[in-house]
């Protein structure tokens, strides 16, 4: 199979974990069918590449705040619906156990080994104060010109 | 059914018996089959589409209580 693959993008703009779960639910499925795919990423979706522990940088006030107000890595997203401060995240995330699914963290490491290109939009990292070292490694940084130079090569771009 | 190789993906749910069986057939040479057993109810429809448009042939499938079986040959 020489020909050229099939691509697939997904942008992740929220910062749901259900949202998140569903957007590299669906990439690992496109890498499976051999694509090449992209996940972009930008504003509340950021904070899914967040690392979990907190990683000195300089930056100003309002970015700190930022920073502190907004979840830190995947493991801390909430539900869009039945959030419950928090209590929904901890039953679903009982119920995928049960149900032997993979958890967010999870699903981002398998996209990782399936060759997905994780792309943190750095515009919007500069407006949520999100620096490159706090987030996982393997992500790259781009923005709408990186975006589109895949996405109109995509046969199925997704915004989630 | 004669196979090559057998998948056992029992218990995961999507989209893990589609991306284990990615990993299957990458292992395999043309021709060869690779046997699937499952136990998410959406993998018929899953590997049906999955092995369509990745050229590969279902031979066979059947279903023993709640497990599904797969064959699936190389293309």
């Amino acid at each position: 199979m020489a020909e050229k693959k099939d691509k697939t993008t997904i942008i992740l703009f929220s910062g749901d974990l259900d949202k998140a779960m569903a957007a590299f639910i669906i990439a690992n499925g496109a890498a499976a069918y051999d694509q090449e795919v992209t996940m972009f990423f930008t504003f509340w979706g950021l904070n899914a590449l967040r690392k979990e522990e907190h990683v000195p940088v300089q930056k100003g006030f309002l970015e700190k705040m930022f920073g502190w107000m907004m979840p830190r890595g995947a493991n801390k997203l909430g539900l869009s619906k039945m959030n419950m401060a928090g209590l929904g995240p901890k039953m679903i995330k009982n119920v995928m156990k049960k149900h032997n699914a993979l958890t967010l963290p999870q699903l981002i490491e398998m996209a990782k080994e399936q060759g997905v290109k994780l792309v943190a939009c750095t515009m919007t990292m500069d407006l949520l104060g999100i620096t490159k070292e706090e987030l996982i490694d393997g992500v790259e940084l781009g923005g709408v010109a990186a975006y589109l130079g895949d996405a109109t090569e995509g046969k199925v771009n997704l915004f989630i | 059914m004669q196979s090559d190789k057998v998948l056992d993906a029992k218990g995961l749910a999507c989209p893990m018996p589609i991306v284990r069986t990615k990993k299957a057939m990458d292992e395999l040479a043309s021709g060869q089959v690779l046997e699937i057993h499952v136990t998410d109810k959406g993998a018929k429809n899953d590997l049906a589409a999955w092995v369509k448009s990745a050229g590969h042939e279902m031979i066979q499938s059947a279903e023993e209580g709640n497990v599904l079986k797969f064959w699936i040959r190389k293309g």
